[in-house]
């Protein structure tokens, strides 16, 4: 009897699972679908905001020539005849250029279009032209037919990224602009080469002449300066932390202190920067020293924390053979401990400088976002460095600077990847499963 | 592992095994090397030629056993033997885990749970389950017993619900100890009441078929013995296969038992042949504390 | 004397004295064969006195740098005429300066007054005099106490004990640099802060609603002392942070979902690195993306529907800073959901729970604090973030909701208020630090309370 109402009542039941099914199948459904859609879309931001830059810069490592045959005439170089070198890097090279302009095309008349037709090359032509005549003087009163580094404007319209369908007062460069560099063309007067420029030189205001290399210096120099401090210390703290410490209320003080440090803003150390190592150490603004001394303390908590986990992972069991030995703890953890933690902090200590490499906002509160043209060559000496140059190069009006940030962005992005890569590969090498 | 098992299988030799036994009547005739009486009539649950896979590792190899109704059956045998796997396969937990191949046939009133078209919630409402370690949800006493409930769809009105919360838990024997606290945390309690807990939440849903993997295992004596009182007394309205390390608690709830060796399903018989005059071997070693 | 020239004549001696106490050790016992009746090894008494030699030398000079500028400074300014001894803070600060230039050579002596020249020779010949005096104070010091040190190197002797002494304390030091940061940092903000609230009321400066930090080029001048209200910052804060919690929460918290739960380990391997890729591109990439792109996008986008959006708006600022840190809330998340114990899914299976049942009321519920927690990290994060609010939602103090229309932030206002040429009196220099006195403290809550909740959750579990 009481086997018959069960089993009726188990039917009954049975019946109102499988009436829930559909509904709760469909929820189901749903409920996947959300995840794949979240997933889908922060994989499409990954692609928008690669594609986005990628399109934009990697034309920045081609840079537009136009060949024009200069005439070196002796009158206006060397009127005199002496060949001394400080007359010939003192002449004016703009005249040779404009003059040899003027003789290529001929027909441009009114001074509007002469200038024009002067702006087609860089201002920077002219630093090309001294450096020749200077080093090889016998090239005065010679034709020579040469490849000199176009203007932004010009560059940009040969890459293709001015429309010449535009209305002509929509597009800054002109139709008789356009016209010439069509004629120079039929001639095979335009080119464009591998920009080594960029790479090699420093900040200018003239994106056709504008490189990275300042900006790599200085965060290279700064990076080192992060390096030296960060690394020792952090291993350090992290070894007394793990290894030596005591149980008590100040090594919690410092654990929270840790903690709390790896997510405090970063301009809020730009502050610390800015009050503690510059008006009170009295130490150079614009600095790498100061921006490696930031950024130092910037990565320690990093460093640390990365640090005291591969520690963890080292097997209790090593260091009691080791203390059954007769070893003191810092023998076992000089000798035992710290040799198989190493590749572990080596690659937390990498994650920890490619952040410090991408970060800016510190850096901008110490004055390193200064207009340095020249490469800096020593640690107090003014520089920037590659994140900030792309902060700066954002800022800047010029249409052509936005390839040239894009192409920066690219840099950088490459070197974050190369040293992720290389955080990879030891990760992968040395990590021990015990 | 391989050596040890060419050793039972010259030991126990392949036969067609007819009943035995006194409380049930022969069933199909199954070809097994599993010595006793493997079948009984209507059966709630029948496996047959069950194999399990992990990858590499063979963990259950071809066992064949049927789950009477209204009746307790234990697995025993030493830890490694298969014993929890082969349970898990009985309401496809093992789903859950990667790279587990399940082959053979298991049906449950006469269909294939391992069949595509089976539906694995509707099997989990069948085919309750109980835990080694006791693991109510982190939510209201009062919750867990509802939520099989509520996500099965099971009561129409919040009344119903509370009816089916109140008679769950007092299946369980809960319900005069935790009456006046239903909206306490179910973490609160201690480990056998926790157990009972998981108990009603699992007779909440009104299956037929109760799996627990060592019930008792994480609990102490006295609320060990609750916990058997409480399966004697679930036998009434369900089938239950427990998983015990003991095999004093096998011999005080089951009415069958089915000894694991190594993936291989040795031995099954009434309870009392069991522990009292094993036939097999590996059965009786066991039983006399020879290993395990 | 170049102070770097001192620490390589420091360090010289101190290895210099390694050898000698090395040796010193070894000849105690009588040669090589005795090394046994050492309490430690050679090289631990050569590393004793090395130490003791090298270190307060080092020591002494490194307090010379830190304070004889100042002690060079006071001297100077006594011994100038009277009339520059009660100047008032800010043209005794003037004449500083025209000091320190003559003397750093970047004024030349002809172009400054007579007592700035005197001066600033004045300077010149006591910081060279000083130089040399600390010089000879580390020498004299590396020498004596080296000296001691090796004196007191006996058989007996726990070298060993003793050096890994200094050693530990040396550790203890490195970890401490983080506490004197943190001390750092809230020293000088607040000390700023401190001279700011002079200026400005802290009533005025935390409730007041406008914000127009003028800068005072005369004392006299009208209208100098500008508005420190700054509520609009603190709205504006929040809004673009709360754009970035919206886009960021839900994306990240499925995706970590889907990742933990659902996706078959191969597609967890691909995906789950690309998505951090998001966390690993520097914040200012962000800021030229949401400034080029988002930016002029969303715009056009507005003009479809009909909108008036900013091209320096709150959406794109907030939007792009909601991606980058997507992945930080999908890692944390994807941390807490997996340290749901697995008996507890498999509860909830056995009673016949689908996936996404099990989810929802048992792993995401016993999950909620560690996600809670990581979700205020977030938000920390957000408020924190400098570069992309700089560069793509502008300068506009408004005081409004609209997302569409551009706003300011804090860290927007400190980045602006100090970047270039700053004085540290006027009170918009100072106003920066006030505001970074206020997002300190409010990250500093949020992370505490943040890990507060995440570290309970994981011992809840463990």
């Amino acid at each position: 009897m009481t086997n018959l109402v069960g089993s009726t009542a188990k039917s009954s039941s049975q019946a109102k699972v499988a009436a829930s099914l559909r509904r709760r199948y469909a929820a189901e459904l749903r409920f996947r679908a959300y995840g794949i859609v979240a997933i889908a879309i922060g994989l499409a931001f990954v692609v928008f905001l690669f594609s986005s830059i990628i399109s934009k810069g990697y034309t920045s490592f081609q840079q537009t020539y136009l060949a024009v045959d200069i005439d070196y005439a002796a009158d206006t170089i060397d009127p005199e005849g002496t060949r001394l070198p400080d007359t010939l890097s003192a002449a004016d090279y703009q005249a040779v250029i404009k003059a040899s302009l003027r003789a290529q095309f001929p027909n441009v008349e009114g001074r509007a279009s002469l200038r024009h037709l002067y702006g087609l090359v860089s201002n920077a032509a002219e630093t090309t032209l001294r450096d020749q005549v200077v080093s090889d003087p016998k090239l005065i009163g010679s034709h020579q037919r040469i490849w000199l580094l176009a203007d932004d404007h010009v560059d940009s319209f040969i890459k293709g990224q001015i429309d010449r369908k535009l209305p002509e007062s929509d597009r800054p460069i002109s139709d008789e602009e356009i016209a010439w560099l069509d004629a120079l063309k039929a001639k095979h007067g335009v080119e464009t080469k591998f920009n080594l420029a960029f790479f090699t030189s420093g900040d200018s205001r003239e994106p056709e002449q504008a490189g990275v290399a300042g900006a790599l210096a200085g965060s290279a120099l700064t990076l080192i300066v992060t390096l030296i401090l960060s690394f020792p210390i952090g291993v350090a703290a992290a070894i007394y932390l793990e290894e030596f410490a005591p149980r008590n209320f100040w090594t919690d003080v410092i654990e929270v202190n840790i903690n709390n440090l790896a997510a405090v803003p970063s301009i809020v150390f730009g502050l610390l920067g800015l009050a503690m190592f510059i008006q009170f150490f009295g130490l150079p603004r614009s600095a790498p020293l100061v921006g490696g001394l930031v950024l130092s303390l910037m990565t320690l908590p990093t460093i640390i924390i990365a640090g005291r986990a591969s520690l963890k992972a080292v097997p209790p069991s090593i260091r009691e053979a080791a203390l059954g030995m007769g070893a003191s703890r810092m023998q076992t953890v000089a000798h035992h401990v710290l040799p198989l933690a190493l590749p572990g902090m080596l690659t937390g200590t990498i994650i920890g400088m490619a952040r410090a490499l991408g970060e800016s906002a510190p850096l901008l509160m110490i004055g390193m976002v200064a207009f340095i043209v020249d490469v800096p060559h020593g640690l107090s000496d003014p520089a920037t460095a590659l994140p900030v140059q792309i902060y700066l190069w954002a800022r800047s009006p010029e249409r052509a600077f936005v390839e040239r940030t894009s192409g920066a962005i690219m840099v950088l992005l490459g070197f974050l990847l190369l040293m992720n890569a290389v955080a990879v590969v030891l990760r992968n090498r040395f990590e021990r499963r015990w | 592992m391989t050596i040890e098992k060419h050793q039972h299988v010259t030991e126990v030799s392949r036969s067609v095994v007819f009943n035995e036994s006194d409380h049930s009547s022969p069933g199909e005739q199954v070809d097994t090397k599993t010595v006793g009486q493997v079948t009984v009539d209507s059966p709630v649950i029948s496996a047959r030629h069950v194999n399990v896979h992990y990858g590499e590792k063979h963990a259950i190899k071809d066992v064949s056993i049927d789950v009477a109704k209204n009746a307790v059956i234990a697995f025993i045998g030493p830890s490694g033997c298969g014993k929890s796997t082969f349970l898990r396969c009985l309401n496809r937990m093992n789903d859950t885990i990667p790279n587990a191949k399940v082959t053979g046939s298991i049906t449950l009133d006469g269909s294939d749970i391992y069949d595509r078209s089976q539906d694995i919630v509707q099997l989990r409402a069948r085919v309750g389950m109980v835990f080694q370690k006791p693991n109510p949800f982190p939510k209201s006493i009062y919750e867990n017993v509802a939520y099989g409930p509520r996500i099965h769809g099971l009561a129409g009105t919040r009344a119903d619900l509370d009816d089916m919360v109140q008679s769950s838990l007092r299946k369980a024997g809960l319900w005069e100890e935790v009456k006046d606290r239903l909206d306490n945390p179910g973490t609160g309690l201690s480990g056998g009441q926790q157990q009972r807990l998981c108990i009603a939440r699992a007779i909440a849903v009104d299956p037929e078929v109760i799996l627990m993997d060592e019930p008792c295992s994480a609990l102490d004596p006295i609320a060990t013995a609750k916990v058997e009182d409480l399966i004697d007394e679930l036998r009434e309205n369900y089938a239950i296969v427990i998983v015990t390390h003991s095999m004093q608690q096998a011999a005080r709830v089951s009415q069958r038992t089915a000894y694991f060796h190594l993936g291989d399903l040795i031995e099954v018989g009434p309870t009392e042949q069991i522990f009292t005059n094993p036939v097999h071997k590996l059965t009786e070693d066991y039983i006399t504390g020879r290993f395990g | 004397m170049q102070s770097s020239t001192v620490v390589v004549v420091i360090v010289l001696l101190a290895s210099f004295a390694y050898q000698w106490a090395r040796r010193r050790s070894i000849n105690l016992v009588g040669g090589t064969r005795g090394v046994r009746n050492l309490h430690s090894l050679p090289a631990y008494y050569g590393m004793y006195v090395a130490l003791w030699c090298a270190l307060p030398a080092l020591a002494l000079l490194g307090l010379w740098h830190l304070f004889g500028d100042r002690v060079i400074l006071q001297m100077v300014l006594a011994q100038m005429p009277t009339e520059f001894q009660h100047l008032q803070a800010g043209e005794a600060g003037l004449v500083l300066n025209d000091i320190r230039n003559v003397v750093s050579g970047a004024v030349p002596a002809e172009m400054a007054r007579p007592a700035v020249v005197a001066a600033a020779q004045h300077w010149r010949q006591l910081s060279h005099q000083g130089d040399l005096v600390g010089a000879v104070l580390a020498f004299s010091s590396a020498i004596v106490v080296g000296f001691l040190a090796l004196r007191s190197v006996k058989p007996e002797m726990r070298a060993r004990n003793q050096v890994e002494k200094i050693a530990e304390w040396a550790l203890l030091a490195c970890s401490g640099v983080a506490v004197l940061t943190t001390i750092g940092i809230i020293v000088s903000v607040l000390y700023e802060a401190m001279h700011f609230f002079h200026f400005v009321s802290p009533i005025e400066f935390l409730f007041g609603t406008t914000w127009s930090p003028q800068i005072a080029m005369r004392a006299d001048q009208v209208g100098s002392s500008g508005a420190f209200g700054a509520v609009p910052l603190f709205t504006g804060t929040l809004l673009i942070a709360g754009i970035a919690l919206l886009v960021s929460v839900p994306v990240g918290l499925f995706s970590a979902i889907y990742l933990a739960e659902y996706a078959a380990r191969g597609v967890r391997t691909v995906v789950k690195p690309l998505l951090e890729i998001l966390a690993g591109i520097p914040t200012v990439v962000y800021g030229f993306f949401a400034a080029m792109t988002v930016g002029p996008l969303l715009r056009i986008l507005g003009e479809r529907l009909g909108l008036v959006v900013a091209s320096e708006s709150a959406l794109s600022a907030g939007l792009v800073m909601g991606i980058m840190i997507i992945p930080f809330v999908s890692s944390l998340a994807d941390d807490m959901i997996t340290a749901v114990p697995q008996s507890l899914r498999d509860g909830a299976y056995a009673l016949g729970a689908t996936r996404s049942e099990t989810i929802r009321n048992v792993v995401l519920p016993a999950a909620l604090p560690g996600i809670v927690g990581g979700v205020l990290l977030a938000a920390s994060r957000a408020i924190g973030e400098t570069m992309i609010v700089v560069m793509a939602a502008g300068l506009a103090a408004n005081l409004t909701a609209n997302p569409f229309e551009a706003v300011t932030t804090v860290t927007v206002q400190i980045a602006t208020l100090l970047v270039g040429d700053s004085e540290f009196d006027s009170p918009k220099t100072l106003a920066a630090f006030a505001l970074g006195l206020v997002l300190f403290f409010v990250t500093l809550a949020l992370n505490i309370v943040a890990l507060k909740v995440v570290r309970k959750y994981r011992e809840q579990y463990d």
